[in-house]
């Protein structure tokens, strides 16, 4: 990148593509004054791997398992919204089984992804005790997969036009317990997350994204309802069976009562959502009609069908860290014609500039960790001062901000 | 409350880790060594946490069903299997494979299916126990 010439007392800072918080590379460059951030620019792209490429060469049902691998924790919601967009070029019909089937499996990715991204917050700020409780509760979440589902991460649950495993009566009391001890535990996380002095000290006030910022940069998910604007798309358009459930937006007023916009109210929003999630599933375990899991259960016959379609489709769902979009062109061939993902994480990256000015370094990993960005993980920061240049390694960085908790403490 | 944590972290000092001590409880010097001493007898294992039923493991093949209609090369993801013309069957890379199951959805016969066994790790990717035929 360009070094854009500065005035006397501000320098700039370049963070990644090698990443300090972040599990994933992407580039920064801060024009830092002080201890204070003036302006942040970003660069994206260091991940690509050619998985729309990879699916010219497969058909829809092998395509199904390399969506499942462009992210680890969303394994459901791109094989999810591939199905969705194949349903809508090839006019399927959908089981009503399999739509709460889905309702399931995509909630409880949810649970786990927010819990996740919980642990990793707490981590950011230095409070690791809560990283380690966090993920004990979501080790229950992650049983409950397997459980469902056959594995813990890549679930391979999605079959175009259904599910490929049904939940049978002798399942429901493990599930049932699994629930209630999420159900008991999700107020020890919401009475350590958001009553907890250091949560406070570190969230409230920091990284401010307004409503404003937020409808203009197209924030999606968790990070724009934290913001104040209403945009679920399990709510905005009726997919799954979603449109029979009680579901609503969730923002940090349904809480506190106002909306700031601070990391602070994106904790709110992923915790309120935990219990959401909990509750959707319990309304689909009840609710849930009997029938068949899958439109198409013959796999050679929907092979032969797919063959002969032709049109584009678009599949949408809401993923833990916001809308995900799948659209796919098929033209009468055994591969797709085209193939393209617009990841909810993409949506989010703008939004970090609003946030990131007027903060302090120290900051970076929180603020930056608040939008729950996905994108692979590495460990090294580059620092140029004037003409020497020093490294910054994630040790170093994690230090400063841990320091800064204790130094808040004091 | 200014410290809600400092509870929950005193109880846990006198609580048992939840960490499944597993192979042993404490590394031993040689791995490979210890688990053919496993196999002989001589040591102990701690056992691995029990697999969930239905969970997709190692795949098992039954030759004997096997028609040979190649129905499952179509839909593996990774192109993890090989057909063998002359015999008309089928031989399955696992260092290649994604354990999808979705050529035991498939397969007419059934000749496929998977088993619990999930301790694959080779250094070799054509090593006997990482193919099936």
């Amino acid at each position: 990148m360009k070094q854009k010439t500065t005035t006397k007392t501000t320098y700039h800072i370049p963070v990644g593509p090698i990443h300090p918080a972040l599990k994933e590379p992407v580039f920064f460059e801060f024009e830092i004054d002080g201890e204070r951030i003036v302006d942040v620019d970003v660069k994206l792209g260091h991940v690509h791997r050619g998985i729309e490429w990879a699916s010219r060469k497969r058909n829809p049902v092998q395509i199904l398992y390399l969506a499942e691998r462009v992210c680890g924790i969303c394994s459901y919601c791109h094989p999810a919204a591939f199905a969705l967009a194949v349903e809508d070029v090839a006019d399927i019909e959908i089981p009503e089984r399999a739509e709460y089937l889905r309702v399931i499996q995509g909630e409880l990715e949810r649970i786990c992804s927010h819990t996740l991204w919980a642990g990793v917050a707490a981590h950011e700020i230095g409070f690791d005790s809560v990283l380690f409780l966090t993920w004990q509760i979501r080790e229950k979440a992650l049983d409950l997969t397997e459980y469902l589902t056959g594995n813990r991460v890549t679930k391979a649950i999605t079959m175009i036009g259904g599910v490929r495993r049904d939940i049978t009566k002798d399942m429901l009391p493990t599930i049932q317990k699994g629930l209630q001890y999420l159900k008991d535990n999700f107020e020890k996380l919401r009475h350590v997350f958001l009553d907890d002095k250091t949560f406070k000290m570190r969230s409230q006030g920091c990284g401010i994204l307004t409503k404003d910022d937020a409808l203009k940069l197209c924030a999606v998910g968790p990070t724009t309802r934290a913001s104040g604007v209403k945009k679920d798309v399990r709510v905005d358009i009726s997919y799954f069976a979603y449109g029979d459930l009680d579901v609503s937006h969730i923002t940090p007023d349904v809480l506190t009562g106002e909306v700031n916009g601070d990391v602070y109210d994106r904790i709110i929003v992923r915790l309120l959502e935990v219990k959401q999630s909990v509750d959707l599933i319990e309304q689909c375990l009840d609710k849930m009609p009997s029938g068949d899991i899958v439109a198409e259960p013959k796999i050679a016959k929907l092979l032969n069908q797919l063959k002969k379609v032709n049109g584009e489709g678009i599949g949408r769902h809401e993923a833990p860290r916001g809308e995900v979009i799948h659209y796919v062109k098929m033209d009468g061939n055994d591969a797709p014609f085209t193939w393209k993902i617009r990841a909810p994480t993409y949506n989010n990256i703008l939004p970090w500039i609003p946030m990131l000015k007027g903060e302090q370094i120290a900051d970076i990993p929180i603020v930056a960790a608040s939008t729950d960005p996905c994108m692979s993980c590495t460990n090294r920061v580059g620092i140029v001062k004037d003409t020497k240049s020093y490294e910054l390694t994630k040790e170093e960085l994690h230090r400063l901000s841990v320091e800064k908790t204790r130094r808040l403490m004091l | 409350m200014g410290f809600s944590m400092l509870g929950q972290v005193f109880t846990q000092m006198f609580k048992k880790p939840w960490t499944n001590k597993f192979p042993a409880k404490y590394i031993p010097a040689n791995t490979t060594k210890f688990l053919e001493d496993v196999g002989a007898g001589k040591a102990k294992i701690v056992p691995p946490v029990e697999v969930p039923p239905g969970f997709r493991g190692k795949i098992q093949y039954d030759k004997e069903k096997c028609i040979g209609c190649q129905l499952c090369l179509k839909v593996c993801p990774c192109n993890a299997i090989e057909f063998k013309p002359k015999e008309k069957k089928i031989k399955i890379y696992l260092a290649r494979c994604c354990f999808c199951s979705q050529c035991n959805d498939i397969c007419p016969t059934k000749c496929l299916s998977m088993s619990d066994e999930f301790l694959l790790a080779d250094a070799d990717k054509y090593s006997k126990d990482l193919i099936v035929e």
